[in-house]
């Protein structure tokens, strides 16, 4: 299935894949180095995303999503190869691809407005005035129905409304990218479900490019419109991606029977339990 | 202290009892609530003050009676409290008199330290929270300075007053310098450990947000490590008040610790102890200062 591909430099000069993408991964693979200890995460991944698709990561832990997330947000640099985002290379973090962590990274001693606010202010500082910039802290966070919260603390709220003020916060800055990193993984089904509900609202009404990872075959189905499915660590690479043509608006209910989402399903648990389900398997192979 | 304590209860007054020959019926007894007095408020605080206050009362009173006894003869070497009280009644009940240029209120003289303490230790925690966040930001900073904060530090603070007197050529900016060199140790060390314990979350935020380093200072690391900073305050302020106390002694002017010195060599012991009272007071109070800024300026910077 994998073909053992041998890591090679790859130079900017030439450029890989015959599309343009809006954001194009290409041919990237990091390596850390601890000492003399070096361990290749992600070999060879490539991968483009069309502006405004939804596509989400899946794969076992520990094979590298956050790993890939974090180099397209610029918070780690590739070893090899290149990521662009509207044909400028990536290598720097910055608020055009906002991160919604997995553990809402909320600063506590700030309230839920300040919070939104310190992003605001900072990308549009210069560019709005103060009252305008007020405004769309409140807009965003009635977004994702966190207006009446806004003077609490982080450790006053619950987990799923952390969770919501760190979307509204990254959806404060007007991301190109919106990268979602786990949002929902350590809430509960029920609170789950409704944020699931939200971002598919905001996505639908904002038309923003988002990745996200996730553990949840359902959601990545139900949210995505391409699910890329990552092979084991190391040296992990992206094993199959499957176009999700279920039509939009969806709704929750309606899908649980339709076949496309069944088939789908299927083929994301088959892709992990039965062609990928442990890293010796993949050795074997 | 209970929670319990104003509630009404039922009690059960139970005649039975292992091995008693004729079981009496158990009957209950509903207690009558009690009445919402208008000094009910006052019950917690009664009670706390029974509790905190107390205790350390009947402690002090027992050792002024021990130390009575034990001083009471006439060939004793140290003072007991009551001739304390006859010798040194001026300094004890009124502070602030003043009657001449060398004959003032053991309160003045504690305000005079204190103005020396303001300044070192202001600009102690200045200087220590900007090195301390250097230290604790970058690696070669740390590598470089810390083995050298680490031997300095252990310097005693007296140790220092002969080269400060010799740079400043004056009392009174040598013994600001002393305590500033006493104080800012702890305030480095544990303004470096508070910026290293940064959670990675918060600095990819600041990374997504180019946050400039300036901003990154006031709007992170200083929220994030004011736990931290608030602690090397409070050893550093604790530090501050036993150097100026010992370098005063050896610089001179009017405050407390060159009064000891000056009691000493006028055999004036009772003045000795009513100074040391003072110094101990008003060093306790300083540390709750701080603990309280600490307290009030930190909350809510726990992460959830
Ligand atoms: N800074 C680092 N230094 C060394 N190794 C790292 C570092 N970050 C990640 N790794 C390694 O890279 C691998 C992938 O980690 P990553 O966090 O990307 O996994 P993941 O797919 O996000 O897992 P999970 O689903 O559990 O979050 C792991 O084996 C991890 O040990
Ligand atoms: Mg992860």
């Amino acid at each position: 299935m994998i073909a053992p591909v041998e890591p090679r430099s790859h130079t900017l000069e030439m450029p890989f894949a015959a599309g343009r993408s809006f954001l194009k991964v290409d041919r990237i693979s990091k390596s850390f180095s601890r000492g003399s200890a070096t361990t290749e995460v992600l070999r060879e991944v490539s991968l483009g995303i069309e502006k405004g698709e939804f596509v989400s990561i899946i794969g076992h832990s520990g094979c590298g999503k956050s790993t890939l997330l974090n180099l397209v947000a610029g918070l780690t640099q590739v070893s090899h190869g290149a990521i662009l985002l509207e044909d400028h290379e990536v290598n720097a973090p910055g608020p055009e691809r906002a991160v919604v962590f997995q553990n809402h990274s909320l600063l506590p001693w700030l309230t839920v407005y300040e919070n939104v606010a310190l992003a605001v202010d900072k990308v549009f500082g210069s560019r709005k005035p103060r009252a305008e910039r007020r405004a769309w802290v409140m807009h965003n966070l009635e977004l994702v129905q966190m207006a009446h919260a806004k003077d609490k603390r982080p450790a006053e709220i619950s987990g799923g409304m952390k969770q919501r003020v760190g979307i509204a916060r990254a959806l404060s800055m007007e991301p190109k990218v919106l990268l979602l990193d786990e949002p929902f993984g350590a809430l509960d089904a029920l609170t789950r479900a409704h944020l699931q509900d939200s971002v598919m609202q905001i996505h639908a009404r904002l038309g923003n490019t988002v990745i996200m990872i996730t553990h949840d075959v359902d959601e990545a189905v139900l949210l995505s419109d391409r699910i890329v499915m990552m092979t084991n660590g190391p040296a992990a690479t992206i094993g199959e991606i499957l176009d999700v043509q279920l039509p939009r608006p969806r709704r929750r209910l309606e899908l649980v029977a339709h076949p496309i989402y069944l088939a789908m399903r299927e083929a994301v648990l088959k892709f992990l339990y039965e062609r990928h389900a442990q890293p010796a398997l993949l050795a074997a192979e | 202290m209970s929670a319990n304590a104003n509630r009404p209860q039922l009690v059960v007054a139970s005649g039975a009892r292992l091995g008693a020959s004729k079981p009496a019926p158990s009957v209950i007894v509903p207690l009558k609530r009690p009445k919402d007095s208008r000094w009910a408020f006052l019950r917690p605080m009664f009670v706390s003050w029974l509790t905190n206050i107390l205790p350390p009362l009947i402690v002090l009173a027992a050792g002024l009676i021990v130390w009575e006894l034990a001083c009471s003869s006439p060939k004793s070497s140290l003072p007991a409290p009551s001739k304390i009280w006859t010798d040194s009644r001026d300094l004890i009940v009124d502070p602030f008199f003043v009657a001449g240029p060398q004959d003032i209120g053991l309160g003045l003289r504690v305000l005079t330290s204190l103005e020396r303490v303001a300044i070192g230790f202001g600009l102690s925690a200045v200087a220590g929270v900007l090195l301390g966040a250097l230290v604790g930001q970058s690696v070669w900073a740390m590598r470089g300075l810390d083995p050298i904060f680490q031997i300095l530090r252990t310097v005693p603070p007296l140790a220092w007053l002969p080269i400060s007197l010799a740079a400043f050529r004056d009392a009174n900016p040598s013994a600001i310098f002393v305590i500033f060199i006493t104080a800012i140790w702890p305030i480095i060390i544990n303004t470096a450990v508070g910026i290293r314990n940064i959670p990675q979350d918060y600095r990819n935020v600041a990374a997504v947000l180019r946050l400039n380093p300036i901003e990154f200072f006031w709007r992170i690391m200083i929220p994030s490590a004011a736990p931290y900073i608030f602690t090397g305050l409070r050893i550093g302020i604790g530090l501050s008040w036993l150097a100026i106390v010992a370098a005063e002694m050896l610089t001179g002017g009017v405050g407390i610790g060159f009064f000891i010195w000056d009691a000493w060599n006028s055999s004036r012991l009772s003045d000795i102890v009513v100074a040391l009272a003072y110094i101990g007071i008003v060093g306790f109070i300083l540390d709750r200062i701080v603990a309280a800024v600490g307290h009030v300026a930190t909350r809510g910077t726990q992460a959830s």
